[in-house]
């Protein structure tokens, strides 16, 4: 293994663009949802940022992310255009889907968000097979598969895992390990002690790595695409990480002990980064500041964007059944 | 076999042959499945013999006993832009896949508003009569019938089979293709090589005035020989072979209905619930008025498929069964 040094001062302050762009998207859902303004079950992201933000920056535009209902991280991450993306939200035509698939389904294709699936683990027998194509086609294309601890468990995880080590594919099974799967908590769920050991069972490189420090993650992700990238196989890398709004929007928290949001609170990786990045002379407040402000500037006229257009006309309940027209 | 040099082969000859010529006239098409490459032997059915040989390991994959890694792995690689064809054993080992299939396969063009489609086809053989009881040999059609999104598709001979098959794995949906165990080893006439039959375009196969069956696989056997029986007792019978079952070709069963007055249909699925059911409604939604008598439906018993030799010969939809159901019609 090549020794990984942290990321220079441009790849780091990407992470941050990235990652701010991720919390406020998450901060103005939420809002709107409150205000009436989107109707759709939300599944927050907030405090698993830096996971996807410094996974994203080791990859090309045309290697392919595939998440889950909980995805909207892993889709700013990747680079997906805001005003569709909000729209699709909002459930409106001009969405990414054309409002058909929604806030669960969030696609883009040409941003290599091909799957965004509602079902725990289905996402790692998917990403096998863009992993198989992209070997077939030569065209050195990585496929990075999100999913939650909870998704461990799930028989599809397990013929993935296996498939893809003898496959030798091209995968980074990314499990972003925020300790609940719904309201049941790791121990009470998951007999392994950690995820990772769960490479050692099917041959395949395990790297676990602190999904809240952006150095780590982004040491540990390089690595994982690189052997990808280089015909070294899969691996299954583990980032540890904490989920600050629950499952689903409404939810109380009941299932988590104060003791333990407290500290998860405390050591939010957010404002953490923010001060480790001044710290260390990456930059100034008055930079970062700038990064935040020009994502809330870009965010708002996505929204703007999204309120102001149309719902799909109901015709589309005839299209894109099949590829012929079906008709309403 | 790679090309036809027979005017006779079965049908488990013109599958070979059309997902032969598929791959070698198209790149994209790819093969998976348990133990489908030639140095597992080829297939359970020999329906893959040879083609690992001829297109490589890379585009003719061997997978572990895993349907929802080999569906999966299907769908990704629809995605991006192949035409893979995945082999599930039998019919019954799909319920372990079924999230690929109905979750994703099927919904994927319509939750990303067209932006992905997954031109894949699942291959998989099942029947009764073998004596693998009851996880073995369901026909389970009708649940995909029933998803929007999929087409499936059900031949009763070689040639069709071979057309049929081609249409599918060139068509930009998924396919579920069910190949009746009993017609892998059945005799027929060899296809026209490089001819597609459409999908959902159901054939006439027998003309008569009394009464129309409208049946699909292997069940189309037991049909045609009641229709020649009963032309015997001057019972004129119209056969129609649905080949595909969605999209349903109405047209051609409500053209041949509206001839003759009465319409049996007859599978080896149970009736209640089934394909037949959704014919019935149909016809009698056009055709009220103009029926001699209701429509009829012939399945398999409400039951699992039985092991024993004296309940599975009963629990198909028998030729006795059959032509009770065109008597009954005729009263």
């Amino acid at each position: 293994m090549t020794e990984l040094t942290s990321p220079d001062t441009s790849v780091l302050l990407e992470i941050y663009r990235k990652a701010t762009l991720i919390k406020i998207a998450d901060d103005r859902f939420i809002e709107l949802i409150k205000a009436g303004q989107i109707a759709s079950p939300y599944y927050s992201p907030r405090g698993q940022e830096l996971v996807p933000s410094a996974i994203s920056v080791n990859l090309r535009a045309d290697d392919y992310v595939i998440t889950t209902y909980r995805g909207i991280h892993d889709q700013l991450a990747k680079g997906i255009p805001l005003k569709p993306f909000v729209a699709e939200f909002m459930g409106k035509a001009t969405g990414t889907c054309k409002g058909k698939g929604g806030p669960m389904h969030i696609t883009h294709l040409a941003s290599g968000l091909p799957v965004t699936t509602g079902i725990v683990g289905s996402g790692l027998p998917i990403a096998n097979g863009l992993a198989w194509a992209a070997l077939l086609k030569k065209s050195g294309q990585v496929t990075v598969v999100n999913f939650g601890d909870g998704a461990s468990n799930i028989g599809a995880f397990h013929e993935a895992l296996n498939l893809a080590s003898v496959w030798n594919l091209p995968v980074v099974f990314v499990c972003q390990n925020n300790g609940y799967a719904e309201h049941t908590k790791y121990e009470y769920g998951t007999g392994a002690r950690d995820i990772v050991d769960r490479a050692i069972g099917y041959g395949m490189h395990g790297i676990q790595c602190n999904g809240n420090d952006a150095v780590d993650m982004y040491c540990a992700a390089r690595e994982a695409i690189e052997r990808a990238r280089n015909g070294q196989g899969p691996t299954l890398l583990e980032a540890k990480t904490f989920r600050f709004r629950g499952h689903l929007l409404g939810d109380d928290g009941h299932y988590i002990a104060k003791e333990i949001m407290d500290a998860a609170v405390a050591a939010d990786p957010m404002p953490a980064f923010n001060q480790w990045l001044i710290a260390e002379g990456h930059a100034t407040a008055e930079q970062l500041q700038a990064i935040e402000d020009e994502n809330r500037a870009q965010f708002e006229e996505a929204v703007e964007f999204g309120l102001s257009s149309p719902y799909p006309d109901v015709s589309e309940l005839g299209r894109d059944v099949y590829a012929e027209e079906t008709g309403v | 076999m790679n090309e036809v040099k027979k005017k006779r082969m079965n049908m488990s000859q013109a599958i070979n042959l059309a997902l032969h010529d598929a791959m070698e006239q198209d790149d994209s098409v790819l093969a998976l499945g348990e133990d489908i490459a030639d140095r597992e032997g080829g297939g359970v059915f020999k329906c893959t013999a040879g083609l690992s040989e001829k297109f490589g390991t890379d585009r003719v994959k061997s997978t572990p006993i895993a349907e929802q890694a080999i569906m999966g792995a299907a769908v990704g690689a629809a995605l991006a832009g192949m035409r893979p064809v995945a082999e599930i054993m039998l019919m019954n080992f799909i319920t372990v896949a079924m999230d690929q299939v109905v979750n994703h396969a099927a919904k994927l063009r319509f939750m990303t508003g067209g932006q992905t489609n997954v031109p894949l086809t699942i291959r998989t053989t099942t029947g009764a009569g073998f004596g693998t009881g009851g996880q073995h040999a369901d026909y389970l059609e009708a649940w995909f019938a029933h998803t929007a999104g999929m087409k499936v598709v059900a031949p009763s001979n070689p040639a069709d089979a071979y057309g049929l098959l081609l249409s599918c794995i060139f068509d930009d949906d998924p396919c579920l293709f069910i190949e009746g165990l009993p017609l892998y080893f059945a005799m027929g006439d060899a296809p026209v090589q490089g001819e597609r039959i459409p999908l959902g375009k159901a054939k006439v196969v027998r003309q008569g005035s009394h009464v129309t069956i409208v049946s699909y696989s292997r069940t189309m056997v037991e049909v045609n020989q009641v229709a020649q029986e009963l032309e015997k007792q001057d019972i004129s019978v119209e056969v129609i072979d649905l080949r595909t079952i969605s999209p349903l070709d109405m047209d051609t069963i409500l053209d041949s209905v509206a001839k003759t007055g009465r319409l049996v249909v007859a599978h080896e699925a149970q009736v209640d619930f089934g394909v037949g059911a959704e014919i019935a409604t149909r016809v009698h939604r056009e055709l009220f008025g103009q029926l001699k008598a209701p429509v009829a439906r012939v399945g398999a018993a409400r039951s699992p498929v039985p092991f024993s030799k004296a309940l599975e010969d009963e629990f198909i939809p028998t030729r006795q069964r059959i032509t009770d159901a065109v008597l009954d019609v005729l009263k």
